[in-house]
């Protein structure tokens, strides 16, 4: 119908020591969900679709609040295992901000649709999951962003990993922090590592996840500046 | 600006706002939300109503929507007193796209702009007085079951139309349109809708006739063209007669002489969202002209 407006802005990441890779959102670009969003980070890509509230079906209903349901789906084949785990991970750190309460006996639907994986894949389905739910205008009681961090077998921390770094990488730990104090929502670790490198880890992702709350925060600024 | 720790209110009128921002409003010795308040007198000063998108918390007032606040004075003038809410109509032309990073080019990904065209459609929530247009799902017994684009379906009894009694029962027939009105719209319990106002007059709602188009548009289109002296509304009007019902649920119901003059109001009508008064002005001009 109307011509898809395009704007492009290039911010330099800030913070000492953060360099995530350029990531990049859009929002609402699919017509069919209630809200939907694509985040981009680096080469990793994931579309987010999401409806709701909308009807239950079957026997899932709650009484006192709205069911939340998250679908991921990879690239090419069928959901599996992995997927069906991050699913619950994703549904979890979504039930934290969600205020479902306002919305009771309605199912919430997130679907995820992996576009392209490039490493950091869970902590790009965590900020497209928030993109979509601020697009559909979900009552949150916060926003929350995912961060991944790898560490690489000399024991230096690397954001935002690629796939290559990822599996060079002694452990991957990805955190879900939220916006209202900084506190970790979700944390998930692959491989070993001690307590104090964990500790350096969150640290480390709680700096860059300020980054990536100014952009939520400049992304809705500008999209609101025109109306 | 620094979600958590809080800002004031005022400063922020106007401003975007996100989820979890907290805001601060100014404390008053005397004001005490928790208290019961008796006598007309002592009620309307310095009452602050909490509007779309805001929620009550420990601090101030916590921001569960993105968008623009907004805040009205209360009549007296009262600083404490008046209206905070959220200004989060989706006013959006199109998709959009934000870039950060570390410098060099933005991220070699698909495109995804150029593929879709966004349309901005928010999932309708009953909202009690709101006049809608449901469509009959199912008779069962005496109270029909109508679709009105919620998460659940309205119940609409026989007897909540003008002149129905259990004699007389109304013909609504599955698949009828209905305009009416939520009387119950609770987040806990099934809303229900009516076909008469408080004084038992259908004023407009009721059973919508045979013919003419129904179709959706956005919840923002809606409000717009509901808005006092729409200005699309009133240009549309002098183009030809026709009948018009607009439902807060995002449903618009049209009939013209013919079909052919039905489908141009649809058309218009779903197209003006993203036309400018300029445009819209031009594409008036062409129909008049023939």
């Amino acid at each position: 119908m109307a011509a898809a407006e395009q704007e492009e802005e290039k911010m330099a990441a800030a913070g000492g020591g953060c360099c995530l890779r350029p990531f990049s959102c859009e929002q609402g670009l699919l017509s069919r969900p209630d809200g939907s969003a694509a985040f981009l980070q680096g080469d990793t890509s994931v579309l987010a679709g999401l409806y709701g509230p909308a009807e239950v079906k079957g026997s899932k209903e709650l009484p006192d609040r709205a069911v939340l349901e998250v679908l991921l789906r990879p690239k090419v084949g069928l959901p599996g295992v992995v997927e069906r785990s991050r699913e619950q991970l994703l549904r979890r750190t979504c039930e934290a901000v969600v205020l479902g309460v306002l919305h009771p006996r309605t199912a919430i639907t997130l679907v995820l649709q992996v576009l392209s994986d490039a490493g950091s894949l869970l902590s790009c389905c965590l900020n497209a999951a928030c993109m979509g739910l601020l697009d559909a205008g979900l009552p949150l009681s916060s926003l929350f962003c995912g961060v991944t961090c790898a560490l690489d077998p000399t024991g230096a921390i690397v954001l935002d990993p690629t796939t290559r770094q990822e599996q060079e990488a002694r452990a991957v730990l990805t955190f879900a922090i939220d916006s209202a104090e900084r506190k970790v929502l979700t944390a998930t670790t692959k491989g070993s590592c001690s307590v104090e490198e964990m500790q350096q880890c969150l640290a480390a992702a709680q700096r860059a996840a300020d980054t990536i709350f100014q952009f939520y925060r400049d992304s809705v600024r500008r999209r609101y500046s025109k109306s | 600006m620094a979600a958590g720790r809080g800002v004031a209110a005022e400063a922020c009128v106007g401003q975007v706002v996100l989820p979890g921002d907290v805001l601060l409003l100014p404390a008053h010795p005397d004001e005490d939300g928790e208290r019961l308040r008796l006598g007309a007198g002592a009620a309307p000063r310095g009452r602050l109503l909490c509007g779309p998108g805001l929620r009550r918390c420990a601090a101030g007032l916590l921001v569960t929507k993105c968008g623009l606040l907004r805040h009205r004075q209360a009549g007296g003038g009262a600083a404490a007193g008046g209206a905070y809410w959220v200004d989060s109509q989706q006013k959006r032309v199109g998709a959009r796209r934000d870039y950060v990073g570390g410098g060099g080019e933005p991220p070699s990904c698909p495109r995804l702009t150029d593929l879709f065209v966004h349309e901005p459609r928010l999932q309708y929530v009953p909202v009690k007085g709101d006049h809608v247009i449901g469509i009959v799902t199912a008779k069962a017994g005496d109270v029909f079951k109508l679709d009105v684009g919620g998460s659940e379906q309205a119940s609409l009894s026989y007897l909540a139309f003008e002149g129905a009694t259990k004699r007389n029962r109304p013909n609504v027939q599955v698949g009828d349109l209905i305009y009416g009105q939520f009387l119950v719209a609770n987040k806990d319990m099934e809303p229900e809708m009516v076909c008469i106002d408080s004084s038992g007059r259908s004023s407009g709602m009721g059973i919508i006739g045979q013919d003419g188009f129904l179709f959706k548009v956005s919840l923002g289109l809606i409000r717009k063209l509901l808005a006092p002296k729409c200005e699309i509304i009133q240009e549309l009007s002098q183009l030809y007669p026709f009948e018009l019902v607009l439902g807060m649920n995002g449903r618009i119901w049209v009939k013209a002489k013919t079909v052919q003059q039905t489908l141009i109001i649809v058309n218009i009508l779903e197209a003006c969202e993203y036309m400018t008064a300029e445009q819209r002005k031009q594409a008036f001009a062409k129909l008049s002209g023939n």
